[in-house]
């Protein structure tokens, strides 16, 4: 060993090593972070998918965009977003955090957790290679443009010929595979790795809720596995699972996306509550509010989602019976969301709530998650969903919850993690820049894109006639972009100038309750020196408060 | 900077923490079970819509003797296990043996049925929606077996090398747990292609 | 009484403020999409959901509109008390220091709070219901008009079983008057991918998908002009596959049923151009009925010039256009599935002057 550091160049071994360091890694610390900047670097690249598309949407008849062009990007837009923005951001963040708050020093099993790291990466680089496999770039190379949801049978070679819809087969076959390994580790972590005195009773809602989440990835990304499988037959091996000709039911296939797609989507939005459920009693001072109403809502969502998949298919001609049932189930979501909104309003109520960014976000989440629910509620209505399906006002819809929630609730937890993890504050001036101009423009773009939805515009059109009357809304809509991503520079400049310059954070920089804060930041490789033993959930407020712990109360 | 003592008097521990192992292979099961509940949707849904031949009931013959060896071998498995956690080396390698031909026995059974279906019945996943589903649903079965005896092979390895402790029941155990899965798939499978099917 | 009435009025200014507040909040969009549908015979936008002129459209924007309300209240109600939480709760400057009194939970909030929504969702799930019900469920009265729209890529075929002919890309049905309902009752299918039939005024939308068929109906109350466009994604050009659907008063429709069953016109004058139709092989996709070509694969033609439009609607019906379009589909029409056939500039002189007598 010591001839070796003699024979090669001391800096270069340094940052050899640490390279290998972090590709060999079953930290569970390190791969969270490998997580988040994965889907960092996606964010901005399906961001600026995003813009192209809002650049030729601005105005009717446009010809900034062939309709190739445009194709493939919404499609790799939202696949992007769902499984490589967005999976593995709340992945990389309950990655981090969950052993962590459980007073753990790994994950159950490191190694599946490196593999499931590393496969997602696979799947999000296989997914790009599309791009630059043939095909003119100015075409979007040959990537694929079936849309997010790949109906059949347009996924067959008859119309999806090429290898476009391949590699989006082989991707999320890939990174799914990397989903459900997080999904087995975030259960097994969860109900075997707390530390002593940690009950289920008295974990964190992030620990719970993760849970929740590990166990419907497990019900839910297996059923897409299987029907990616079963594509794979059709285009590979001649099956007629969804192929007309021989009497396959296209229908099938949008029953298996969905019954995988829509439990994906409360995937979610339940780690983003978890941020929530975190962050919104610190900065208010209060314990969160009627905490056992709070995990039973979350298994509440987690059971109802997966009986309501069909809501995205009121179209499809069901039975009118079939129709009502889902409008049930649907609507039935409502009450434990809503009994989680009261609940949050609770635990600001009678608080000294402290407007800190990381807040900032909540209250954001707050506001634009209640507008997002109470239009899913219009959309789960069967009739007016007979109008607005496939329209604008349903892609207004999920970007309500999808940006302005659950992407806000990331920004919270960047800004309120981020000094665990670097042991660094982030600016709290670009922060709050950020906030306010990343608000305007989510409120420019998506306020403004329910209005061509009522009236009458389609998504995934890659252009539209002047004299519809849907001009107007879309400028404004692609104006927003311009401050969005404004926004997101300043956020991402924030990271990095921060990272290096940042003032330093120490321990427990927000007065925090739960067990990271106990740590060190960034917390060293063992996570604690002692393991912890706790007696309720807010260890850290028993410490700061010894004449009155919460353990009496619990 | 060090960190702030969270709480030193160290409370009894608690009772008995769920094995993780276990938990993790409980896990694989419910995604499996998925991953299976699609494929047999799909099968029931496609049975009797095929629009042209060859039909269940004119090609399927009840695989009787393999379905006996699959099923059997999970009481194999378990006495295997139940050998190994009592120390009983001999015994545990011998069952672990015979579930492991067992299992063998079951796949050349399916490999000589699918055979027997390509070659002279001239039927293929292409055939019509029958070929689909039963091919991918039994391949998916079959998929599993395969897998599972290759790790029980492995462990069969070690075995004859002496490498397998008492003190690995515990991960035995977590093997045998996916063996009983595929065994308890193939009674659900079986009742479908065979039994509904037909 | 001045004085002890002061704090009753505030309360009830209050509660005026926020009813017409959530009120304004709800409803503008409808109100004033509703009320431009009403003073204005073209609405904000011709495919404006909230400008219903059928039955089926009707019902829907009836719930709509109820649902719109209750939702409204609900994020009146919940906002405001978001809005007075952060203001009313927030740190100030002089704060003492001390953490706020903790309140871990309380039984009958939770319970107030799950109950009351569990009271909307069931008056949301009956209204809804019910509406399904009636839209769905319709009985098909035994004259309705019957058509049989196709999907392709990227354009519509139409199919009047009762009279025997077929027609592209323009729908033509009689108005129904409320004293003498006469809808028309379309079966949606598919020749390749999913595609969806949605005309905003007319109905809400149906998919039509290989191998399923659907049924949806509509019926009119106004003559005049429909548009619409497909709303399922189903290929490169789905953006151009665009809905022209034509309310005609009864004898309207009867003449132009009856000029549509008629076989092409043979005018000896562009014998060169029906000759190319043949040699250059468009016969091959398109039907002309009284002449050999029957294809299925593209828009019946007998009847072209009777159309506004060419190619699914993006094109005004000129001379120029069907030059155009004939030179080269795919460069008006990205994706067009018609190929580019090869002719002299004479030859599609000829051609194009043959359509143009298929009046
Ligand atoms: C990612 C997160 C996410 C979340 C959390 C939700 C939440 C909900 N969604 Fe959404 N949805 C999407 C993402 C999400 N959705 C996406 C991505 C699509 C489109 C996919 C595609 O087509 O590409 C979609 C599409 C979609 C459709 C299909 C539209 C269509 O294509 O035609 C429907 C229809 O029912 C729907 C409904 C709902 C409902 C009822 C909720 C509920 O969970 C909302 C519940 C919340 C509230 C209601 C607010 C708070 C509650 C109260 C204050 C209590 C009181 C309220 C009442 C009693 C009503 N969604
Ligand atoms: C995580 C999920 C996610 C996120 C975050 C977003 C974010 C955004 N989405 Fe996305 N979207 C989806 C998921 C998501 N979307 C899905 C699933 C679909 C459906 C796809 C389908 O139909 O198949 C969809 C579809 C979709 C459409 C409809 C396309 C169509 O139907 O034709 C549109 C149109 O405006 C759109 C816009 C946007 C915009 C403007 C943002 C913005 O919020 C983005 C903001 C981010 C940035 C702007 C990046 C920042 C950039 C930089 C920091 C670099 C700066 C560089 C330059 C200035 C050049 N999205
Ligand atoms: C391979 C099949 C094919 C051939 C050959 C073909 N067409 Fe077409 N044609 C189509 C299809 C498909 C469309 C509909 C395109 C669309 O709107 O997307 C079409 C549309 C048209 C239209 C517009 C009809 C309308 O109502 O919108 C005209 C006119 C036309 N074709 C004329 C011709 C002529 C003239 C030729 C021969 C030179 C020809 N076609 C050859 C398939 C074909
Ligand atoms: Cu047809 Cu979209
Ligand atoms: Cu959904």
């Amino acid at each position: 060993m010591a001839t070796d550091s003699i024979a090669i160049p001391l800096p270069r071994t340094a940052s050899r090593s640490v390279v290998l360091d972090w590709l060999c890694t079953v930290d569970h610390k390190k791969i969270g972070i490998m997580y988040i900047v994965y889907a960092l670097i996606f964010l901005v690249i399906m961001g600026c998918e995003a813009i192209l598309m809002r650049i030729q949407l601005a105005r009717p008849e446009s010809t900034f965009l062939n309709a190739e062009a445009f194709n493939r990007l919404f499609t790799m837009h939202g696949t992007t977003g769902i499984f490589f923005v967005a999976m593995p951001m709340l992945f990389g963040f309950g990655n981090y955090f969950v052993p962590l708050m459980i007073g753990a020093r790994d994950m159950a099993f490191p190694r599946v957790n490196a593999f499931s790291f590393w496969m997602t990466a696979f799947g999000g680089i296989l997914l790009y290679a599309s791009f630059f496999s043939g095909g003119s770039l100015l075409h979007g190379g040959s990537a694929p443009a079936v849309g997010w949801f790949a109906y059949a049978p347009l996924t067959a070679p008859a119309f999806s010929p090429g290898h476009g819809t391949d590699f989006w087969i082989l991707a999320l076959l890939v990174a799914g595979v990397g989903s459900i390994g997080a999904g087995v580790n975030f259960v097994a972590t969860v109900l075997c790795m707390r530390c002593p005195g940690m009950t289920l009773g008295k974990m964190p809602l992030f620990a719970w809720m993760n849970l929740v989440t590990g166990a419907m990835v497990l019900v839910a990304i297996s059923p897409l596995t299987a029907a990616q499988l079963m594509l794979i037959g059709d285009r590979f091996l001649g099956s007629h699972f969804f192929d007309p000709a021989a009497g396959g039911q296209p229908v099938m296939w949008m029953h298996f996306f969905w019954i995988f797609g829509h439990p994906e989507v409360y995937i979610l939005i339940i780690p983003s509550f978890a941020f929530i459920s975190e962050i919104l009693p610190v900065f208010s001072r209060k314990a969160i509010f009627g905490y056992p109403a709070m995990v039973a809502a979350t298994a509440g969502i987690g059971f109802i989602s997966l009986g309501v998949w069909a809501h995205h298919m009121f179209t499809v001609g069901m039975p009118s019976y079939g129709n009502a049932f889902f409008v049930l189930t649907t609507m039935v979501v409502a009450v434990p969301t809503g009994i989680k909104i009261f609940n949050w309003l609770a635990t600001l109520w009678g608080g000294k709530i402290r407007f800190a960014t990381p807040m900032l976000f909540c209250i954001a989440f707050l506001f634009q998650f209640l507008i997002g629910g109470l239009t899913g509620i219009m959309l789960a209505t069967a009739p007016f969903d007979w109008q607005l399906h496939d329209s604008y006002f349903v892609v207004a819809h999920f970007h309500y919850i999808i940006v302005g929630g659950i992407l806000f609730a990331i920004f919270a937890a960047f800004y309120y993690w981020f000094p665990k993890m670097t042991g660094r504050m982030l600016s709290e001036t670009l922060g709050k820049w950020h906030f306010w101009i990343m608000v305007i423009g989510f409120h420019l773009t998506f306020d403004f894109m329910h209005v061509p939805g009522l009236l009458g515009m389609p998504r995934r059109i890659y252009t539209y006639q002047a004299g519809r009357g849907w001009g107007v809304w879309n400028m404004i809509s692609s104006i927003g972009v311009i401050f969005q991503a404004a926004a997101i520079l300043i956020f991402v400049y924030n990271l990095v100038h921060s990272y290096f310059k940042g003032a330093l954070a120490g321990n427990d920089p927000w007065d925090a309750w739960t067990l990271e804060w106990a740590t060190t930041s960034p917390p060293p490789d063992y996570n604690f020196d002692a393991v912890p033993v706790v007696r309720s959930r807010r260890p850290l407020w028993d410490i700061k408060h010894p004449e009155d712990p919460d353990w009496k109360y619990e | 900077m060090s960190a702030t003592p969270v709480s030193v008097a160290a409370e009894a521990a608690e009772a008995q923490p769920l094995s993780r192992g276990r938990v993790g292979m409980w896990c694989l099961i419910v995604a499996e079970s998925a991953i299976f509940l699609i494929f047999i949707v799909a099968y029931l849904f496609y049975m009797g819509k095929s629009l042209d031949g060859p039909t269940p009931r004119e090609i399927l013959t009840v695989p009787v003797i393999t379905t006996i060896c699959l099923l059997s071998s999970s009481a194999t498995m378990h006495w295997a296990t139940a050998a190994l956690r009592q120390g009983k080396q001999t015994a545990f390698r011998l069952f672990w043996f015979v579930t492991f031909a067992l299992g063998a026995i079951f796949l050349i059974g399916t490999g000589r049925e699918w055979h027997h279906f390509i070659y002279q019945e001239n039927f293929t996943i292409h055939t019509n929606l029958f070929g689909s589903t039963y091919y991918s649903l039994v391949g998916l079965h079959a998929t599993h077996v395969a897998v599972g005896l290759i790790a029980l092979g492995t462990v069969l390895l070690l075995a004859l090398l002496g490498k397998v402790k008492q003190e690995h029941s515990e991960r035995c155990e977590i093997l045998a747990m996916y063996w009983h899965f595929v065994d308890a798939i193939w009674v659900v499978v079986f009742t479908v292609v065979y039994g509904l099917g037909r | 009484m001045i004085l002890s009435g002061g704090r009753g009025l505030r309360t009830f200014r209050l509660a005026v403020a926020v009813r017409s507040a959530w009120r304004a909040c709800a409803l503008t969009l409808l109100c004033a999409s509703a009320s431009f549908a009403a003073v204005n015979p073209a609405p904000l936008s011709p495919t404006n959901i909230f400008a219903p002129e059928s039955t089926p459209a009707r019902s829907i924007f009836r719930i709509s509109g109820f649902v719109l309300e209750i939702t409204g209240a609900i994020f009146v109600v919940v906002f405001s008390l978001l809005a007075y939480a952060v203001f009313k709760f927030r740190e100030r400057k002089d704060d003492d220091g001390h953490e706020p009194p903790q309140v871990y939970g309380s039984n009958q909030m939770e319970l107030a709070w799950t109950v009351l929504p569990v009271l909307i969702v069931v008056v949301l799930f009956l209204s809804t219901a019910q509406v399904i019900h009636r839209v769905q469920d319709a009985r098909e009265p035994a004259d309705a008009v019957q058509v049989t729209a196709v999907g392709h890529q990227f354009w519509w075929s139409y199919e009047y079983p009762q009279y025997h002919f077929s027609t592209a890309n323009e729908l033509h049905v009689p108005v129904s008057d409320a004293s003498d309902p006469t809808p028309t009752y379309l079966r949606l299918l598919s020749a390749d991918v999913d595609h969806s039939f949605w005309v905003p005024r007319l109905a809400g939308k149906t998919d039509l998908i290989p191998n399923h068929p659907n049924t949806t109906w509509i019926d009119p109350h106004q003559v005049g002009l429909y548009l619409g466009q497909c709303a399922q994604f189903c290929g490169t050009s789905h953006a151009n596959m665009l809905l022209r659907v034509y309310v005609q008063t009864p004898d309207d429709f009867q003449r132009w049923v009856h000029a549509q069953e008629q076989p092409a016109v043979n005018d000896p004058s562009v014998v060169l151009g029906r000759t190319l139709f043949v040699t250059k092989a468009c016969f091959a996709c398109h039907t002309i009925r009284g002449t050999i070509a029957a294809g299925k694969v593209g828009p019946d033609l007998t009847h072209l010039m009777s159309r506004d439009t060419i190619a699914s609607g993006i094109l005004p019906n000129t001379p120029e256009n069907l030059r155009r379009w004939i030179r080269d589909p795919a460069a008006v029409k990205e994706g067009a599935l018609m190929p580019k056939v090869d002719m002299t500039d004479e030859q599609l002189n000829q051609i194009t002057a043959y359509l143009e007598t298929l009046k």
